[in-house]
């Protein structure tokens, strides 16, 4: 099963040409460019690993194409993701974040969640 | 094989040409960077051409190392270098990132890789200025982490030349010194460029230009107070070129100040007119006149 999350999530992966592109719009809107990655998808998973300290003041999308291409060798087997945040008052949150690397094989397992009193949520593991 | 290409218009078509002239005007003297740099963006625009004809060779690599006394306008180069190279398409960006030690190097063990690598991330696309580079490397102390900085250094440089461009700056002996301990660092810069110092009528000109920057001009009597000042504190120690220069008419803008408050009542006129007694009421003339050898006032 092939995993939609963030933007683009319907189209096929972007190359890393089409990635500097996305990175270099975004740096000149004056975002924060992040990498982070993961094993768990699910979008109720917001815990993801960070990759290193999200990237300010950059001016060119050169230097997170690196990290990017870094983080995908350590972590071959994870779901990688590139983050933009826009400090900007009023919006202070991601305005784009898609995925830029999955694992080959995709879903190996998953959490099942389940809502129970108040604010618990149980989990239950399940390989796929 | 038979295609003929323009150069001079290519030339003109990067708007480079204007860069290039701004810079044989508003900077004064400097006649062996001036010419190193037009070597430079004729390479470049050779180069474009031939990528064109799709004789593609590597990108030529342009890491350089500014040497001088201070105040010869190293720094001031080095940003119109990002300027000339971004026109000239080497660097994608042409913006300037000025660090020094501190912004490369940590204070404890594994704190430089992260700094360094950031640091490099920055300048991506654009110029990495590092002023003062000999302080990267410490020979009295063997565990200091700008070893580890300069390596991460030379790797980006070498394998990363189509995504940025290194600028070192620093005084000549020091600098040689320097690339003697780090010959890798030194065989990895390819355009060594010494800065000389300036001569008392290019000074001359530099003041006439600092002071209309400020809105000021010099009355006849005070250029030629300011042209024997300039003799004199060349002789001095501390000279800083056009950073003394400044720091001189800053003081004649000081006492020019007291002396309107002195008169009441002043003119336009005046209020824009720097006298030759604000030059001349300078130590640098006192400690001349009482003892020549005398070397504990610089100012």
């Amino acid at each position: 099963m092939r995993i939609t999350q963030g933007t683009f999530s319907f189209l096929p992966d972007l190359t890393d040409e089409q990635i500097a592109k996305q990175v270099d719009y975004a740096l000149a809107q004056g975002w924060a460019v992040s990498i982070e990655y993961s094993d768990d998808p699910h979008p109720r998973n917001i815990y993801w690993e960070m990759w290193g300290m999200p990237m300010f003041d950059l001016a060119d999308a050169a230097g997170v194409i690196a990290e990017i291409r870094e983080c995908r060798k350590a972590h071959a087997d994870c779901y990688v993701k590139l983050n933009a945040f826009d400090s900007t008052r009023g919006f202070e949150t991601m305005r784009l974040s898609f995925i830029v690397h999955r694992p080959k094989q995709e879903a190996r397992y998953r959490l099942r969640r389940e809502e129970s009193a108040g604010r618990l949520v149980r989990y239950t593991l399940e390989h796929v | 094989m038979n295609r003929t290409f323009d150069l001079k218009a290519l030339l003109a078509e990067s708007g480079v040409g204007a860069v290039l002239d701004e810079l044989d005007a508003e900077l004064v003297g400097l006649a062996p960077v001036k010419l190193r740099i037009r070597e430079i963006a004729s390479l470049l625009v050779v180069e474009k051409a031939r990528a064109e004809l799709g004789v593609a060779g590597t990108k030529p690599s342009l890491h350089m190392c500014f040497t001088g006394n201070p105040g010869t306008g190293k720094t001031t180069v080095a940003m119109r270098m990002a300027t000339i190279l971004h026109r000239l398409g080497h660097v994608r960006k042409g913006h300037l990132v000025a660090v020094t030690r501190d912004d490369l190097v940590g204070q404890y063990i594994g704190h430089t890789a992260p700094k360094t690598k950031e640091v490099l991330k920055r300048a991506m696309g654009g110029v990495l200025f590092i002023d003062e580079a000999y302080y990267l490397h410490r020979p009295e102390n063997e565990r200091d982490y700008g070893q580890e900085a300069i390596e991460i250094l030379m790797q980006v440089m070498e394998n990363r030349r189509e995504d940025l461009a290194v600028i070192l700056a620093g005084y000549k002996s020091r600098m040689d010194t320097f690339f003697q301990s780090n010959p890798g660092l030194g065989s990895r810069v390819a355009h060594h460029i010494d800065f000389p110092d300036y001569s008392v009528p290019e000074l001359e000109s530099i003041a006439g230009r600092m002071v209309a920057a400020l809105g000021l001009e010099l009355s006849g009597s005070a250029r030629e107070a300011l042209g024997e000042y300039l003799v004199l504190r060349r002789n001095r120690p501390n000279f800083a070129n056009a950073r003394s220069l400044r720091n001189a008419l800053d003081r004649a803008r000081l006492r020019q100040a007291r002396r309107l408050l002195e008169a009441g009542r002043v003119d336009a006129r005046m209020l824009t007119t720097i006298e030759a007694e604000d030059i001349r009421s300078s130590r640098v003339f006192e400690a001349a006149s009482a003892a020549p050898s005398a070397e504990e006032a610089t100012c």
